[in-house]
């Protein structure tokens, strides 16, 4: 691995690109722990945020009005507002409202923390779009084909668990790889309330080192990069689930 | 059963046509109140907790109201100038989309991809660093200013989507249009600029307007690197006041409400089209 460090100092020396990363070991620890905090932003609030999705989507449909209409206002408001004013309205406005503790030393220790509140907000975020986007699969799902599960028994969770869900996940997985791309990208939101992830890092490198330019492309590449496995990740599910007999 | 129109059946023939996402949401009166209600709560709560001696958190809303909406104004400004420069770059790169030549065509799918999958923060960033401040032409200098390389920023990935959404216009008309054109003699240009893309222009507003509506929203990023807008005037006037911990939640979802009053009129009228559009086609 030497030659690599090695062959990037000779191109800084020759050709005046600074790509730091790859021979200053504190840059390289600080990026990779930057894109590390990016993939666990993005898997952890993916994963809750189809949660949100899949429960949001259930109450939907309930029979009591008063939860219909609080799932409606939850997803009204996150998706016609901007999720960086979410995110400061999370982090800084109910941050600041919530009890917090006080550690050994006497520093003040918040209820939750930025990384937390990043993930919660992202969560939040996406969840609202996951709920629309399986409100729609699951309206595809026949009616006679809910009708025919309650015939052969199943009660209205097991219809719901066994029938609709697979059925509906099938049908909404292009939109949710959508939303789960864009949640990916919205990830670097977090930059603003100091979560060390990979913009945030690479804000601090180009700060040290005065490369700009050259961070601004590993960045570009990496996030190319992130989106492109989770693209590939998407469609390697898409094909797992496709229903043999039916479509192409 | 009866399925709709090609694009929007899926390809299972058990199941019924997905419907878009949007169309459930309606705006109610009560949906605005309730966030007017729930911002003068937190006004309520906050102004509890400080005790009388301070001004209240609606009196501070109110005395920094005109900076507030200047700073929402240029938001707007912001949102229109990057989405007509986006609309102008991305009209032509659909259109070398669905080119004939091989090459082109590649070279503008990647091009879309590459905007479309970055971060638009990391974009604005790359606007903000790598644009030059002033431009030179010979005797002559133009500047540019910080927000104008915002609204380039912003562009960029107006641009990818927009492409995206010419593209997915022009591949959702029956390919029939296009023999019929070249049985009439039109050559392909002529069918294009006559035939195919008036056709789409209708089925290209809903999406377009979508864009407008994320675009908008997304000017708030413009704080993180040091422009004068909303969130930015936000957090001075939050400062102005003497950083009291109380005024956060009331002056961050005065910031909210008023995304919310610009962007749901957009988001409803959208909806209108495409169901409008939708039936017709």
């Amino acid at each position: 691995m030497q030659w690599i460090a090695e062959w990037f100092r000779n191109l800084y020396e020759t050709t005046g690109l600074n790509f730091t990363i790859f021979y200053d070991a504190y840059d390289a620890q600080q990026f990779i722990a930057g894109i590390g905090m990016t993939i666990y932003l993005s898997v952890v609030s993916i994963l809750i945020s189809i949660v949100i999705g899949v429960i949001g989507a259930w109450f939907q449909m309930s029979r009591f009005k008063l939860i219909r209409g609080v799932i409606e206002v939850f997803v009204v408001i996150f998706r016609n507002t901007p999720p960086l004013v979410q995110i400061f309205f999370f982090y800084f406005g109910l941050g600041a409202l919530l009890p917090s503790s006080y550690n050994d030393i006497g520093l003040r220790e918040p209820f939750l923390t930025n990384v937390q509140w990043a993930i919660v907000s992202l969560s939040l975020f996406a969840g609202a779009f996951n709920i629309e986007i399986f409100r729609s699969g699951i309206q595809a799902v026949p009616r006679t084909t809910i009708e025919a599960a309650e015939a052969l028994g199943y009660t209205q969770l097991g219809t719901y668990r066994y029938v609709v869900l697979p059925l509906a996940l099938r049908v909404c997985l292009p939109a949710l790889n959508n939303n789960l791309v864009n949640l990916l990208k919205t990830t670097t939101l977090a930059y603003a309330i100091a979560v060390p992830e990979t913009l945030y890092a690479s804000a601090q490198i180009w700060a040290q080192s005065q490369n700009v330019t050259e961070m601004m492309c590993v960045l570009l590449a990496v996030f190319v990069l992130l989106v492109g496995v989770l693209v590939w990740i998407m469609h390697r599910w898409e094909r797992a689930l496709r229903i043999p007999g039916f479509g192409r | 059963m009866k399925t709709g129109t090609p694009g929007k059946t899926t390809d299972l023939p058990v199941l019924l046509d997905i419907v878009p996402t949007a169309p459930v949401l309606r705006l109610r009166l009560w949906h605005g109140v309730a966030l007017f209600g729930a911002v003068l709560l937190f006004s309520s709560i906050a102004g509890a907790q400080t005790g009388s001696t301070e001004a209240s958190p609606i009196a501070v809303i109110i005395k920094w109201m005109p900076l507030l909406l200047s700073g929402f104004l240029f938001n707007l400004l912001l949102s229109v100038l990057s989405m007509a420069l986006g609309t102008l770059l991305g009209l032509p790169l659909g259109l070398m989309q669905l080119s004939h030549l091989r090459p082109l065509r590649a070279c503008a799918w990647a091009f879309t991809q590459f905007f479309r999958n970055a971060p638009w923060l990391v974009l604005l960033f790359f606007a903000m660093y790598l644009v030059p401040y002033q431009f030179q032409f010979g005797e002559m200098t133009i500047p540019f200013p910080d927000w104008i390389k915002a609204v380039i920023g912003f562009a960029l990935p107006v641009m990818a989507n927009v492409a995206e959404i010419v593209r997915g216009a022009v591949q959702s008309l029956p390919g029939g249009q296009w023999e019929a054109a070249e049985s009439l003699a039109f050559t392909r240009r002529q069918t294009m600029w006559m035939i195919i893309l008036p056709q789409c222009l209708q089925r290209m507003l809903p999406p377009w307007m979508n864009v407008y509506s994320i675009i908008t929203m997304s000017t708030v990023l413009a704080s993180i690197v040091g422009i004068n807008e909303m969130l930015t005037l936000t957090a001075q006037v939050h400062n102005a006041e003497g950083g009291r911990p109380d005024l956060l939640a009331p002056l961050y979802g005065f910031a909210l409400l008023c995304f919310f009053i610009y962007c749901y009129p957009i988001n409803l009228w959208t909806v209108r089209l495409e169901r409008r559009f939708h039936v017709k086609s």
